[in-house]
């Protein structure tokens, strides 16, 4: 590994240096930090990172390489991967590469060696903002993260979503999750918009003995319809919710034609097509032990999280429900349309990285499609 | 569901006393339960027979009751206090066990009293083997395969089903002995056979091998409503095989991946349900098959732990408290997190790396087996923190206090080749132990020697092993040569082998810019450790780094890798961008711990540390503590205002004056790891508070304290220095034998020894001249040693101008035990008025003299009316604790505030209390753990814990003491009489004592003599090389119930030594000096006549304000 010094640089002006990983060359994203201690794999590929530049506060990364199992998505789709200290070495009976190599043969740029808790907070206090990241010099990067347009505004979906319509077999296998209990012993139809799917989400409903079609984000709601779906679900993505607007106007076409699940970006795009309204927060919900409230069985689930906009509960009309609520800053995440048998949550009950609490609600997916047929 | 209002008094019990595998933490985490539960507004009681705990200050529940953790006594306690719950999970394996026996007895059910934090059920699903493996298999979680087998057929058909290799435990034998790894049938004949001989139940567990596996620990959480969360995960360094307290252990895990990580956390999840803890914490252990993954369940403790103490401490999550405020009703969602202020049911997540090292105590136990096995040898350990591996690991392995400042070398040090021997000794014969391995001169040997030694004896879990391996790197062996000869994880190899590389990159030379530095500092190496790399001073590197402006920034403890903001000042030390230490501008004092538990420096010191945080901060101080011990109470954010957790040496300590400024720093109250600080400290100018480093320096150099004493004409033993062995064989025959020798570099009776003869001390100065470095400066202390005289320990406090005693001890054993294994008595039982005074005054003379503001411990010798002084501590001692407890006065507390400028008047202490009531203080030893060690007491002391008896009279407090200490002391059956000639005539009375309870005595032949002139009816017993059956022959077959053994001279010392070893196995009551015999006889008459009762510690203490008032 040569040693490049390489510089990520934010759009206030706060540079850290350290030594360049990965792929060479300069890139652009939104600057945000994720807490969670294990997943860096999950974390590369899951496409609502789409255009961000990460950073791990867990400071020991790529001790297990990187695996053909993990991947949440075909590529990465961030534009950047800051740790503190990359392993020289790879430790573990799944690994196939080395996560540098990893992340060069995905033409991702990367940064080790920098203080990734003085960044965090620095993040934390200035909230997250758009940064470069490279081996250009230092002004260079400064002006192109100025130039940066900022996350709020933009829909990203199409460059993630698949171009094509497809049908998802693949289960967890050895890592099937104890959470999610036995398969249903009726083989239902989902249909997915994948406006950033993460594959977890389609494992666990294949899990569940669901046949699971994929179709692209901008897919119009009678094709999608036309497969005959026994249900609808709507994924997690990237971008600005309120910027997704093919996306808002699908949405509300499908609601109320079928059992309706959405994730992250789904939820969202569902209080959109109700009218309700979204919010930019600080610096977002990033990590995977974020503490969160079933209202209707007072449960806590320790949840995955990754958003940088929530549902503004103030708008929530009549329609909708508050169904889930953040322990530590009451944002909403989890809501119900019941006069259209739809109910989303903010965060990923896929896990992928984090806890399985919140699989149930795949299975309380099943249990609305099922009775719906039924 | 929220707090419980139907419960109104509740039952904690602690742990007792300190012992290998159960020590301080539960101190930490009954303290946090009980501060928790009174906060609640529970009314508290409290049951812990361990004196030295901050658990058992009055003031920390609403009755303390200091008495023996017997069934018995617990259930005196609940007939008289009549809780409504008992909350059995916060004092260990000791608590839980109680719990299920008053449950047994029908006790729990009779009163009424439930049991809360975990049930019967959960308990016993969890603890016993068998019903725990069927749980598992309910849930289709895989434990180990494993088969209980009593013949040799049974044997075959579980190796059968199980497959080579495999592990045998044989039954009920002590410290795993019989037990081993069979690889083919060869070797599992004979080691079933040799198994089943062992066991004296003839039965034996044979289990499927996990060694090699990689071994994580979850400490997770529980509440009624199904909430669940896991606090911190452990890996260990050391692969299966090791017992996780003799392991090095990291968090959070290196080398999972989240699938990974995720199927343990599925699995803790659906333990902790299936078992039923739902209102508490717990630990569960896993085995991870490196090769494919595979999950193996190893066990689950339904309760706090040692581990959940380290992970409250690694994350910040305080896992006790939170555990009892769920045992009161309370959900997770219910509680905050003190520290950010946000809610409890999350996973703390950290953004830097925890490592805990054990550190041991193997010089202590000469003959004890070196090697780690499932069974726990270490007697504490430390913890450190750093943004990477490396450097959290070098912090620990420099908090240690074995004279290592990181990961250095022992290449010149160990004798790798006699290493390898020795290993391959132990391999062949189970009791054959590592002599004094190292510190002396080594022969020379080549790399390529090296590489062989090395990389066998790395085979052996030793507890230096992490050395070896650095070695092996420096010496050109690679990761996967010492993956294959260890098992360890290559990625944690790997770590160790670039902290080698940057160590070789240091010695390279080149500048010491700021790179170089920033480097070197954030892969953990101390200033002293790039000094010796370079071949450069200390002081050059500091000057250097002043230069480039390399300093470290504090980073804080915050449970949530920074995500918000952390209203809790608890740091450690790393080298980034961005301190986040925020000094105030208050006055501040800094009190410096302790460092890890050993012998000789346990929780006695932390309660004073602890107590001089409260203290100070009731006189407006903003108090700040270092330490590196995350077992204790001092290391609990919420003790001092902040909380530095770090190394305790010169560059770490001194890096955090220079930030937080204070007024003043306390190094006395932590024992002998801070104190040696002192005198380094104050020359860089820092103000030390109290007694002077001048002070302390002229009680511990022995000719300036010489002066002192002939200042004040004080007596001492006579004696002299001596250079060599020459020099002390002139002493010794000046003084004449036996003379008690230690070397002049350690205080506080390291490496001392009574020798009878010119042959013992030959060989005594070889050894201790080997164990110094620059042989020529060290000097070996010779003094006479007070045959038959009373050894007398006092504690006073002194401001200055007024010296208040804060209590006399008196030692039940005669002088040549060491303080801290012997027992004492509080009031003195036998001493004289004239006595006692001269000991007051000369310990007043004394403190004046030496000018002592703070704490003072004087050790008197007393032969008849004659006085000695054997040595002055002017520092807190290891009785602060016991004297505080019997006289009902916070002496750490008081001393801490005369330090800080009050007076004993201000503080209202200014006369000596003596009680009317006898508080007993009794030793607690690990021989049990140590097969093949000698259990004689000598002056090295080797005791890990104490206990306290309280009672009346002598005899009953002496009754207490020992049963708290486990002693079973029978109340009839046979005693064993073998005494030297100088202790016939007492044994003689004793002997008729027990004889008149119904004892039958049986002796050797001289002592029989004795007896029978004495008019003592007995019978002979054979001594052992006196042809069978013999006193052994009668121990084994149970025919024994008491010995009464004193010796003289190393021969007959040796000779004992098997029926002493036979006596530890058999847990028979054994008394090495007549004075602990008379007082077991007494306390054999006390048990026979009347039911023992309890008392709590608030009463004793108002009958003694109501009496001094």
């Amino acid at each position: 590994m040569t040693r490049n010094t390489a510089h990520l640089v934010l759009a206030d002006g706060t540079r850290f240096s350290g030594v360049a990983i990965g792929a060479r060359g300069a890139s652009v994203g939104e600057a945000v930090f994720t807490t969670g201690m294990t997943g860096y794999q999950e974390v590369l590929t899951d496409p609502s990172y789409c255009d961000q530049i990460v950073t791990m506060t867990a400071p020991q990364i790529g001790n297990t390489g990187c695996n053909a199992d993990d991947p949440e998505a075909q590529r990465p789709f961030l534009a950047g991967f800051v740790v503190r200290e990359l392993s020289p070495r790879v430790s573990n009976w799944r690994a196939t590469e080395s996560l540098d190599a990893y992340l060069e043969r995905h033409g991702v740029v990367g940064l080790a060696e920098v203080d990734t808790r003085a960044l965090t907070r620095h993040l934390r206090s200035h909230g997250a903002q758009m940064a470069a990241l490279g081996t250009e010099d230092p002004a260079t990067l400064h002006d192109r993260a100025k130039a940066a347009p900022p996350m709020a505004g933009r829909d990203l979906t199409g460059a993630v979503s698949t171009d094509h319509v497809f049908e998802w077999t693949e289960g967890s296998g050895a890592f099937r999750s104890r959470a999610l209990g036995s398969p249903i012993d009726r083989r239902l139809h989902v249909v997915a918009y994948d406006f950033g799917v993460k594959r977890n989400i389609l494992r666990s409903l294949v899990d569940l003995g669901l046949r699971v079609t994929v179709v692209p984000a901008t897919t119009p709601a009678k094709d999608a319809l036309a497969l005959d779906p026994d249900g609808l679900f709507l994924s997690n993505g990237p971008g600005d919710p309120a910027a997704t607007e093919r996306g808002i106007a699908v949405v509300r076409d499908l609601l109320g034609k079928r059992p309706l699940f959405g994730i992250c970006l789904g939820q969202q795009l569902i209080a959109h097509a109700l009218g309700c309204s979204t919010y930019k927060l600080k610096f977002g919900h990033r990590g995977i032990n974020q503490p969160v409230k079933d209202l209707a069985t007072g449960r806590v689930e320790i949840t995955t999280q990754n958003h940088g906009f929530v549902v503004d509960k103030d708008s929530l009309g009549r329609r909708a429900t508050v169904t889930h609520l953040h322990l530590n800053d009451d944002t909403c995440q989890g809501l119900a349309v019941p006069d259209a048998d739809a109910f989303a949550v903010q965060y990923h009950p896929e896990a992928a990285a984090g806890p399985h609490d919140s699989h149930y609600l795949f299975r309380r997916f099943a249990d609305a499609m099922l009775s719906a047929a039924s | 569901m929220p707090r419980r209002d139907d419960l109104k008094k509740l039952l904690l019990i602690g742990s007792g006393p300190i012992v290998i595998g159960q020590a301080c933490e539960f101190d930490y985490s009954g303290t946090q339960g009980a501060k928790a539960l009174r906060q609640e507004g529970y009314e508290v009681v409290l049951v812990n027979s361990n004196p030295a705990t901050i658990m058992t200050d009055p003031e920390f529940a609403d009755r303390t009751y200091i008495e023996p953790l017997t069934p018995d006594m617990v259930e005196a306690i609940v007939e008289r206090e009549r809780p409504d719950a008992i909350l059995p999970t916060l004092g260990g394996q000791t608590a839980l066990n109680l719990a299920l026996e008053l449950d047994r007895r029908g006790v729990l059910e009779r009163l009424g009293v439930e049991l809360i934090g975990a049930k019967v059920d959960a308990i016993r699903k969890a603890e016993e083997r068998e019903l725990f493996k069927e749980a598992m298999d309910k849930i289709g979680l895989e434990s180990p395969r494993a088969h209980i087998v009593r013949t040799e057929a049974q044997a075959n058909a579980a190796v059968e089903d199980i497959g080579f290799p495999v592990i045998l435990r044989p039954s009920l034998t002590l410290g795993g002995a019989g037990g081993g790894v069979a690889y083919n049938r060869e070797e599992f004949e004979q080691a079933i056979r040799w198994a089943f001989q062992q066991s004296p139940v003839h039965e034996c567990l044979v289990e499927e091998s996990l060694l090699g596996w990689k071994e994580y620990e979850l400490e997770v959480i529980r509440d009624t409503a199904d909430n669940f969360a896991v606090i911190c995960t452990i890996e260990n360094f050391d692969p299966m095989g090791v017992h996780t307290g003799d392991s090095i252990t990291v968090a959070p895990s290196m080398t999972l991946t989240d699938r990974e990580y995720q199927r343990l956390r599925d699995a803790a999840r659906a333990i902790i349900t299936e078992i039923g803890v739902d209102t508490g914490g717990s630990n569960i252990q896993f085995g991870v098959n490196p090769v494919d993954g595979r999950v193996v369940v190893i066990e689950m403790n339904p309760r706090v732990s040692r581990s959940s103490a380290l992970a409250s401490k690694a994350t910040g999550y305080p896992i006790a408290k939170i555990a009892a405020k769920l045992a009161v009703g309370y959900r997770l969602d219910e509680l905050r997190n003190d520290i950010t202020g946000t809610s409890s049911a999350f996973e703390p997540t950290i953004d830097y790396v925890v490592t805990k090292i054990p550190r041991f105590a193997f010089e202590k136990f000469a003959g004890a087996d070196p090697r780690l096995t499932t069974q726990m040898k270490s007697v504490g350990e430390v913890m450190a923190m750093g943004r990477t591996f490396k450097e959290s690991l070098q912090k620990a392995a420099r908090s240690l206090e074995t004279g290592r400042d990181g990961l250095s070398s022992l290449i010149g040090k160990v004798d790798y080749r006699e290493l390898v021997a020795h290993t391959r000794r132990l391999r062949e014969h189970q009791e054959a132990a590592l002599g004094a391995a190292g510190d002396g001169a080594v022969p020379a040997a080549t790399d390529e020697e090296l590489r062989e030694a090395i990389l066998e004896v790395v085979r052996t879990p030793l507890a230096d092993r992490l050395w070896y391996l650095g070695d092996g790197f420096r010496v050109g062996l690679t990761v996967e040569q010492l993956q294959q000869a260890t098992g360890i994880d290559p990625w944690f190899l790997e770590q160790i082998s670039e902290i080698v590389a940057e160590e070789r990159r240091l010695g390279e030379g080149g500048p010491l810019d700021a790179a170089t530095l920033a480097r070197a500092k954030s892969a953990g190496f101390s200033d002293a450790a790039i000094a010796r790399a370079r071949g450069e001073r200390v002081a050059d590197v500091r000057a250097a780094r002043d230069a480039a402006g390399v300093a470290p920034i504090y980073s804080r403890v915050d449970t949530c890798a920074a995500e918000f903001e952390a209203l809790t000042p608890y740091m450690y030390s790393t080298y980034g961008l961005g301190s986040e230490s925020n000094p105030t501008d208050r006055k501040k004092v800094m009190i410096l711990g302790g460092g890890p538990n050993r012998i000789g420096q346990g929780i006695e010191f932390d309660y004073c540390c602890v107590h001089a945080a409260f203290a100070l901060k009731e006189l407006g101080f903003e108090t700040i503590m270092v330490n590196c011990n995350p077992e204790t109470v001092s290391t609990d954010y919420d003790t001092a205002d902040r909380l530095y957790f770090e190394p305790l040496t010169f560059e770490d300590v001194m890096h955090i004056i220079e930030v937080e400024k204070p007024a003043g720093v306390i190094v006395q109250f932590g024992g002998q790891t801070p104190l040696k600080l002192a005198v380094p400290l104050a020359r860089a100018g820092v103000p030390i508070l109290g007694t002077s480093a001048d002070a302390i320096d002229r009680a511990e150099d022995r000719e300036r304290f010489e002066e002192i004493l002939n200042k004040l004409s004080i007596a001492r033993p006579t004696g002299g220095i001596a250079r060599g062995t020459h020099e002390a064989f002139d002493v010794a025959d000046r003084i004449g034998y036996p003379v008690v020798v230690r070397p002049s570099y350690v205080l506080g009776g390291r490496a001392m020894e009574i020798v009878h003869s010119r042959s013992d001390l030959a060989r005594y100065v070889r050894v201790a001249l080997e164990a110094v470095s620059s042989a020529e400066t060290q000097t070996i202390l010779v003094d006479e040693f007070l045959k038959d005289a009373i050894e007398v320990d006092v504690d006073a406090v002194s401001d200055g101008e007024l010296v208040v005693i804060a209590g006399i001890m008196q030692h039940i054993e005669e002088a040549g035990v060491h303080s801290g294994d012997s027992s004492m008595v509080l009031p003195p039982h036998t001493l004289g008025a004239k006595v006692l005074e001269r000991i007051r005054s000369w310990t007043r003379a004394l403190a004046l003299e030496l000018g002592v503001v703070g704490l003072m411990n004087v050790q008197f010798a007393v032969r008849g009316d004659e006085v000695f002084v054997i040595e002055v501590n002017p520092r807190a001692s290891r009785t602060v604790p016991f004297i505080s407890k019997v006289i009902g006065v916070p002496l750490a507390k008081v001393a801490a505030k005369v330090m800080a400028g009050a007076t004993l008047h201000e503080v209202g202490f200014t006369k000596e209390i003596v009680p009317k009531h006898v508080s007993v203080k009794e030793s607690v030893f690990p021989f049990a753990k140590f097969p093949g060690v000698d259990t004689i007491l000598s002056p090295e002391m080797r005791s890990t814990g104490e206990v306290m008896g309280v009672a009346d009279s002598f005899a009953e407090a002496f009754l207490k003491a020992s049963v708290g200490a486990g002693t079973k002391l029978p109340g009839g059956g046979t005693v064993f009489v073998s005494v030297r000639d100088a202790d016939k005539p007492a044994a003689s009375k004793i002997a008729r004592t027990l004889v008149g309870f119904g004892f039958r005595v049986v002796a050797t032949a001289g002592t029989l003599d004795a007896l029978t002139r004495a008019g003592v009816p007995a019978e002979r017993v054979n001594k052992v090389a006196e042809g069978r059956p013999h006193i052994v022959d009668l121990l084994r077959n149970g025919e024994i119930d008491m010995v009464i053994n004193t010796t003289e001279g190393a021969e007959t010392i040796r000779d004992s030594r098997s029926m002493r070893r036979q006596t530890v196995l058999a847990e028979i009551p054994y008394f090495t000096t007549i004075a602990a015999a008379t007082a077991a006889t007494e306390a054999i008459e006390a048990q026979r006549h009347r039911q023992q009762t309890v008392r709590s510690l608030q009463e004793y203490h108002a009958e003694l304000h109501a009496a001094s008032s």
